[in-house]
């Protein structure tokens, strides 16, 4: 492999230290705070107990998130909320179509009506295909969740493998490229995509009127 | 106001594309044509007459807005009346829309009337 190539996965034992192991800084801290104790003044001696009991406090915190069940989120947890989701919108998607159907059904009965009557039904026809423009707002609010839930298995598996210890890899040159490697070959987004934020919560977009009035200002 | 001309729907979502085709139908608008992307939109557009198009924003891989911007930026279709029809509702978005040239600008969830309201208007202007 040339000098500065990217292998698909870096091997981890071909890493070289990037830094010393966490208990020889450890077993050092620990030298250098015992040659000190006789010479401390008392509130030094405080800050170092101090010192002491957050690193411990760090060490148990880095224990219990190298502990965490991670792969039940990765494998499990996630894949399964999203499947979940999309099984929402599909079949949301399915009983909308069907009121489509239904719906045009009645249309080819209007003709067998009065006036009156054609009028009533086209008016009921007409606020329901309103309504079923709920699917496409919730189908997007949707995959806005399972963006967001994608967000959240990579941090926490990039949390959990920095507490394991993957940090030093990932600090590797050669790691580096890639990422920096894969990240420009994603093609910068266009003006289009990088304002498309879907649908707003109630009250946070602006309304009909306001965008009419907004687009009455340009003229 | 023409109901003969060629109107083309964008969405990429298949129920929008059916509920605006019928509401479309109950306008009188009979000539619809349905594309799922700006891409799929933009070779249609090429190819065909149309009139008017209607189009979501959030697409992939080419978003309502690029198409905007390609058809205002072809010498041919750049004049076609084009009204927005999406669920992204920040000034922002509106800002940037009437920039590249939109006729109108419909927030979802709309309702018929404001449908019919804006054609009329697009078309009128056309």
């Amino acid at each position: 492999m040339p000098d500065g190539a990217c292998p698909d996965r870096a091997p981890a034992a071909a890493l070289p230290p990037s830094r010393p192991n966490d208990e020889a800084i450890e077993a050092a801290v620990r030298a250098v705070l015992g040659s000190l104790e006789g010479d401390l003044t008392t509130k030094e001696a405080a800050l170092l107990a101090e010192l002491e009991a957050l690193g411990r406090t760090v060490k148990r915190v880095k224990a219990e998130i190298a502990a965490l069940g991670v792969e039940d989120i990765t494998a499990s947890h996630i894949p399964s909320a999203t499947d979940e989701l999309d099984a929402v919108v599909e079949h949301t998607a399915g009983a909308t179509n069907e009121i489509l159907d239904c719906c045009e059904t009645l249309e080819r009965l209007e003709p067998q009506l009065g006036a009156e009557g054609q009028a009533a039904l086209r008016g009921a026809i007409t606020r329901i295909y309103e309504a079923c423009s709920f699917q496409d707002i919730t189908g997007q609010r949707i995959a806005k969740v399972v963006a967001a839930l994608k967000a959240i298995e990579s941090r926490v598996a990039a949390v959990v493998s920095a507490a394991r210890g993957a940090a030093a890899a990932r600090a590797h040159p050669v790691a580096r490229v890639c990422e920096a490697a894969a990240e420009g070959a994603r093609p910068a987004p266009t003006d289009g995509q990088a304002l498309a934020q879907g649908p707003q919560l109630p009250g946070a977009g602006v309304s009909q009127d306001e965008i009419d009035r907004l687009l009455a200002s340009f003229d | 106001m023409d109901k003969s001309i060629n109107v083309l729907i964008v969405d990429d979502y298949r129920t929008m594309l059916r509920i605006i085709r019928n509401l479309l139908k109950q306008l009188e608008f009979e000539n619809v044509e349905e594309a799922t992307d700006g891409q799929e939109a933009l070779a249609k557009l090429r190819a065909g007459n149309f009139g008017l198009v209607i189009s979501d924003w959030n697409m992939q891989p080419m978003t309502g807005l690029d198409l905007l911007k390609e058809v205002r930026a072809d010498a041919r279709l750049k004049a076609t009346p084009f009204i927005m029809v999406t669920a992204e509702s920040k000034t922002e978005n509106v800002i940037a829309a009437k920039q590249a040239g939109v006729s109108n600008y419909i927030v979802k969830p709309f309702n018929a009337e404001t449908l019919r309201e804006k054609i009329e208007k697009v078309l009128a202007n056309a």
